[in-house]
């Protein structure tokens, strides 16, 4: 068996937390009972004040660290950050990261069953918004004794619910961590999502959404929103420094593949289609396209941000084209103009909007620089 | 703390707020806001520089100052500092504009060119100058606008620029009387603090 890592915060366990106090939701409907599953790693001190939350991005789940069997092939999702001596250092921060409502890796979501009906949610498991997320995420700190966090961080969509924490619970959360994020989609961003939905609304197999009662998946269309969607997450440069137009084999004249990248994009098309769920996908996408803390305020960023109290930490990467740096920016300068503390770094990373996934030295070390400013101001042991 | 900043720190109001162009590892701040209650920014584009302010928990936001303050509004702050950085700008007539945009009061520090050891270096060796304040040779040197201190002064002047103090400061950390009486010749680095016409 291999040795995990030193490290690695090392075998880790899913738990579950069951509410049965109903939520309402931003679109109006309420979640009468609902089951959060997340994992843990670190200690909660007796004060309370170490604990970080993780928010995860549009496919991701509460498995950020760790491995669950001790020869698991891959770790959590953000393994590369999380960890005693890593960025998120597990020797001093107690670290809740959970599956969101809507999801399908255990926490309530459309493979649930509605105690309405005795069958499962499917599409009509309610819409999601960031904010609802938030407000599931707080219940659960209550749940864990968490009355604040020393710092809610997240990269991608889990970058807005960071802000959303911001706005919504700002006693309980002292410092925020946006990386890889933007204060709202653009007509582009939107434009993606809703090509990667009618792939899958237009596949035969998903008869609107009840794939689960015919026994069967929208594969295809899942696939195709999986290939389009991934095309967005790595840059140009990426792409073309691991594939270029390397061949699988002979030019056929064909239509099967023949050049790596398409290959790649068909694997990874066909492992997501097997192992997510199309509705979870849907209503992901979204929520996504739906946050606009600013539209309230007329647009006006700086005013919605009022308010925030928590430092911020936000974070770029130089290729990023899903969510280019001026994305983050315009968070930065709306801070900066409701006179709100930000600290703002652009990472030079040829790997795109995945960038926020990988290790990366500059993007460590700002990243590790300001989990010890938290640990300091949080006045942990050892800071 | 650098001798520059060890003289701005004292010209700084408490409370005030401040932008820090070019804030390095954020020194200047962070003693600021400590002895002073300052709040602000820095702006930095040196990684190095960057992730020291992050972890010390001074603000600060990678920014390229040729780019212009533009994310600032007008009179957004008490005081713009701007320290060994003029000298490195595209169009530092512009930026010194922009500076005088977002508050009304700026305090710049930068080489002074005319120091008699620059002047001994070019004029008797016949070469660019290289120096504990110009460490660059002329190739790979940041610095495309070096300036006198009589230079300053008269960019100020023509701007119409009222300079409501001026000083030197020496890399031996020490104010001989003749850097007082002879800025121009004797002093090292050129500190300036400078209002819109008609603030002062």
């Amino acid at each position: 068996m291999p040795e995990l890592a030193s490290d690695s915060v090392g075998v880790v366990t899913p738990q579950t937390a069951h509410f049965d106090d109903p939520l309402a939701l931003a679109c109006g409907k309420t979640l009468p009972s609902y089951t959060l599953v997340y994992e843990t790693y670190g200690t909660l001190n007796a004060e309370g004040t170490n604990a970080v939350l993780i928010c995860h991005a549009l496919s991701g789940h509460h498995h950020a660290a760790g491995r669950h069997h001790e020869d698991d092939r891959k770790p959590g999702w953000w393994d590369a950050h999380i960890g005693p001596g890593k960025s998120i250092d597990t020797n001093r921060f107690f670290v809740v990261s959970l599956n969101n409502l809507g999801g399908c890796h255990g926490s309530t979501g459309p493979l649930s069953i509605n105690p309405e009906t005795g069958r499962p949610w499917g599409p009509d498991f309610p819409m999601m918004t960031v904010s609802d997320w938030v407000h599931s995420q707080a219940r659960l700190a209550d749940r864990l004794g968490i009355e604040r966090f020393a710092a809610v961080v997240g990269g991608s969509l889990g970058g807005m619910q960071v802000m959303q924490w911001a706005l919504d619970y700002p006693e309980r959360i002292a410092h925020a961590a946006v990386i890889a994020a933007t204060p709202r989609l653009s007509a582009q961003n939107i434009a993606f999502n809703e090509v990667a939905r009618q792939a899958i609304r237009s596949d035969p197999d998903f008869h609107d959404g009840w794939y689960g009662e015919h026994d069967t998946l929208p594969r295809r269309g899942l696939k195709l929103a999986r290939m389009v969607g991934h095309i967005t997450y790595l840059s140009e440069t990426a792409m073309g420094s691991k594939f270029g137009r390397d061949l699988r084999h002979d030019l056929g004249y064909g239509y099967e593949v023949e050049f790596q990248v398409e290959s790649y994009l068909r694997h990874q098309g066909d492992t997501f289609s097997e192992s997510f769920d199309a509705n979870t996908y849907l209503l992901m996408t979204k929520a996504l396209d739906y946050f606009d803390p600013a539209a309230p305020h007329g647009g006006d960023l700086a005013a919605a941000l009022a308010p925030a109290q928590c430092p911020f930490l936000v974070v770029s990467f130089s290729t990023d084209w899903r969510f280019p740096p001026w994305r983050s920016r315009e968070l930065v300068d709306a801070l900066v103009r409701a006179d709100k503390p930000v600290s703002y770094a652009n990472i030079d990373s040829p790997h795109g909007h995945d960038a926020f996934l990988l290790p990366e030295p500059r993007y460590q070390a700002v990243f590790a620089g300001f989990m010890a400013r938290v640990a300091r101001d949080q006045q942990l042991e050892g800071s | 703390m650098r001798a520059d900043l060890e003289l701005i720190h004292g010209w700084v109001p408490e409370g005030a707020r401040v932008l820090d162009l070019g804030c390095g590892d954020g020194t200047l701040l962070d003693a600021l806001a400590r002895d002073k209650q300052v709040t602000g920014y820095g702006l930095e584009i040196d990684p190095d520089g960057l992730t020291a302010c992050v972890a010390r928990g001074v603000n600060v936001i990678e920014q390229n100052l040729d780019e212009g303050l533009a994310n600032f509004d007008d009179n957004a702050y008490d005081l713009v500092i701007m320290t060994q950085a003029l000298q490195a700008l595209r169009r530092p007539d512009l930026m010194l504009d922009e500076m005088l945009r977002v508050a009304g009061e700026c305090i710049i520090t930068f080489p002074n060119f005319a120091y008699w050891r620059h002047r001994l270096y070019l004029g008797f060796k016949g070469y660019m100058p290289v120096s504990k304040s110009l460490p660059h040779a002329w190739y790979d040197t940041p610095n495309i606008h070096l300036s006198t201190f009589n230079d300053f002064e008269r960019l100020c002047r023509d701007k119409g620029l009222t300079i409501t103090d001026q000083a030197v400061g020496n890399g031996e950390h020490e104010a001989h009387w003749s850097s007082r009486l002879w800025p121009n010749l004797f002093g090292e680095t050129a500190i300036f603090r400078v209002s819109r016409a008609g603030d002062a």
